[in-house]
């Protein structure tokens, strides 16, 4: 995952603060689960999860392929019944009270779920009648979200003719119409253009503004460090790591910062400049100095000093660490036996 | 949405759905399946085209052979298929469930504070406005062709009625395929390899008596042969109490082995 260093054009409106909201219905938890055990004959899907949602965050639940992500969001969201433990959702207990449930949740599944054969306005007005919402609020609803996602020229189409991209927000729109105040997302932006990624990011953290709790799956560290204020790692079902966004970095190691040089020849010669300065950097495989950097100034440092010295820069960009450098940090083995991405650092 | 009224945790007991709740989701959803009719039109060629074409295909090309004369062969044939188109329909509830299941808007549905009876409702109910269609377009289209009322509109009424009612068995039978099997057309595939058999198996296209004595055993216990003999009298005029009672009894027999199976099924996938 790179991102381009250019300063970052935050300003596109109102974006929301990453803070707990200062309002917060109190301590509450939105979510806690405790010790839920899923098996599939003899996968261990989940095996003992521990989870908590503080009112008003996002939790991002980070994990590879296969690690139970989406089975944990089917028992929250009661499409599963749990083997064993308990979860509670907004004061509802998943298996004693599902009906109160569902109507304090909303849910964007992996895979898109919308009716191909109706139209965008249709899909949505009929999820509003099912939760209750007069004829006419339905059909204001459906509008006003049609248009918050860019699908008010589209409206009218079949869902079959949308492309993946407009899908997917039909379905973020449809898991949005009762304004739950939890809702789970299940590798949202996974398949996205960046466009299309920013503007489903926008949008949660718009929710989020609203007051709404967010539980969100993703396989991507980047996604995790914009949206969520806190982390569960699981692998395999069990959960690795725990903590807030800032620690987990800390754990794992934050941003590094990549450097093409103009004269390859010269790497060396820049990695000892920086070490003269007490900043440590490593040459890559590929070419490129590695620099670790723990927040914006040190950026500013580095080209300075390199710049300062008269060596060329061909190009920039920063990594935030992969899910697969995340695992190694925490577990010390990769996620998958197969090609790990060559390491940065 | 009323969110302000609960104090989490404060009642444990999971809060019932009213009557005109029910209602309402039922109706939002009977319509969303009426849209997707409409919106996949080719799906009614299936409740239509079938007895149309098989109409003007045995009719017209045997039957003079089969009947003497193509007049007498309308008033056999005729009333048989329309006793079919019930249980045409009720095989499409269970491809609608199939399909949705297999797409995910199940599961959507799943997430909603609604009934889960209802889904399976509205389609039922979408099914019954779709025959209303066929059964108009079937029998406007066989008395354009020649088809005698002998007994008038009530007796037609009353075919439709039986029709519906020994769809209405079939349709737990379908929603068993359409929750077991994996795809919509594996649904189809089966309901036209169980069905097909059925249909020439019986009394609808030709009087079992020229058959050869193991298929006219067959058709004697065949329900479809029930269905056609109730339907042919009661539009003809005829003795109808055997054959009316039987398919009643065929359809009572069927829901009782049928439909407590399909719902633990349903139950249990969804
Ligand atoms: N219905 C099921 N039947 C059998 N096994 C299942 C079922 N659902 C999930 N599993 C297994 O449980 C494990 C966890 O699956 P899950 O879908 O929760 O993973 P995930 O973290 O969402 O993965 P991905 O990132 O690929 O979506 C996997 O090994 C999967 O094969
Ligand atoms: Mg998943």
């Amino acid at each position: 995952m790179t991102t381009q260093t250019a300063p970052a054009p935050n300003g596109s409106g109102q974006q929301a603060s990453r803070a707990p909201r200062s309002h917060d219905a109190g301590p509450g938890n939105a979510v806690e689960a405790r010790g839920i055990v899923k098996h599939f004959g003899a996968t261990k899907a989940l095996d003992g999860v521990d989870l908590t949602v503080r009112q008003g965050t996002v939790l991002g639940v980070l994990g590879p392929n296969g690690a139970g992500k989406t089975t944990l969001i089917r028992i929250l969201s009661t499409l599963l019944k749990p083997d064993a433990g308990t979860a509670v959702v907004g004061g509802y207990d998943v298996l004693r009270q599902p009906r109160q449930l569902r109507r304090t949740i909303g849910l964007t599944g992996q895979y898109a779920s919308v009716d191909e054969l109706l139209s965008g306005s249709e899909n949505l007005y009929l999820i509003g009648r099912l939760l209750d919402l007069p004829a006419k609020q339905a059909k204001a609803r459906a509008a006003e979200l049609l248009e918050r996602f860019s699908l008010t020229e589209a409206a009218g189409r079949p869902a079959k003719t949308y492309s993946g991209g407009m899908r997917r927000r039909l379905d973020l729109a449809a898991s949005m119409i009762g304004r739950p105040r939890v809702l789970y997302l299940d590798e949202p932006t996974t398949g996205l253009d960046p466009r299309t990624r920013n503007e489903v990011w926008e949008e949660v953290q718009r929710m989020v503004a609203d007051g709404a709790t967010v539980l969100l799956t993703t396989q991507y560290m980047e996604e995790a460090e914009q949206l969520a204020t806190d982390l569960t790692v699981i692998d395999r079902g069990q959960v690795i790591a725990n903590g807030s966004v800032d620690g987990l970095k800390q754990q794992v190691g934050g941003r590094t910062l990549q450097v093409r040089p103009s004269h390859p020849a010269e790497l060396p010669a820049m990695a000892a400049c920086l070490a003269e300065r007490g900043i440590s950097a490593t040459v890559t495989d590929t070419g490129l100095l590695a620099v670790p950097i723990t927040d914006d100034a040190q950026l500013t440092v580095v080209i300075g000093v390199l710049g300062g010295r008269g060596f060329g820069i061909a190009g920039i960009d920063t990594a935030v660490p992969s899910l697969d450098e995340v695992f190694l940090a925490l577990t010390g083995r990769p996620t998958a036996p197969q090609t790990a991405e060559e390491a940065v650092r | 949405m009323s969110t302000a009224t609960t104090v989490p945790g404060a009642e444990f007991a999971d809060r019932r759905i009213g009557l005109t709740d029910h209602l309402r989701h039922i109706g939002a959803l009977t319509r969303r399946n009426l849209m997707r009719i409409k919106a996949d039109p080719e799906s009614m060629f299936d409740a239509l085209l079938m007895p149309i074409i098989f109409t003007l295909l045995f009719v017209y090309v045997f039957g003079g052979a089969i009947s003497g004369t193509q007049g007498a062969y309308k008033q056999w044939l005729i009333p048989g298929l329309l006793g079919t188109t019930g249980m045409n329909l009720a095989m499409a509830v269970g491809t609608g469930l199939n399909a949705d299941l297999k797409t995910g808007v199940m599961d959507r549905f799943r997430t909603l504070p609604i009934g889960r009876a209802s889904v399976l409702i509205g389609k039922v109910v979408a099914e019954a406005c779709r025959g209303l269609v066929a059964y108009t377009v079937l029998i406007a289209f066989s008395l354009v062709i020649g088809l005698q009322l002998k007994t008038g509109i009530t007796g037609v009424l009353a075919a439709v009625a039986l029709s519906l009612v020994f769809g209405m068995s079939l349709v737990w039978i379908s929603m068993l395929l359409g929750l077991t099997l994996d795809n919509a057309q594996a649904v189809q595939g089966i309901g036209m390899l169980v069905l097909m058999p059925l249909q020439f198996g019986s009394s609808i296209f030709a009087p079992p008596s020229t058959m050869p004595g193991w298929l006219r055993a067959f058709t004697r216990y065949n329900p479809l042969s029930n269905l056609a003999d109730a339907c042919r009298h009661l539009i003809n005029g005829g003795p109808v109490a055997h054959s009316v009672t039987m398919v009643l009894l065929w359809s009572v027999a069927i829901t009782a082995v049928t439909a407590p199976l399909a719902v633990a099924r349903f139950r249990k996938v969804t």
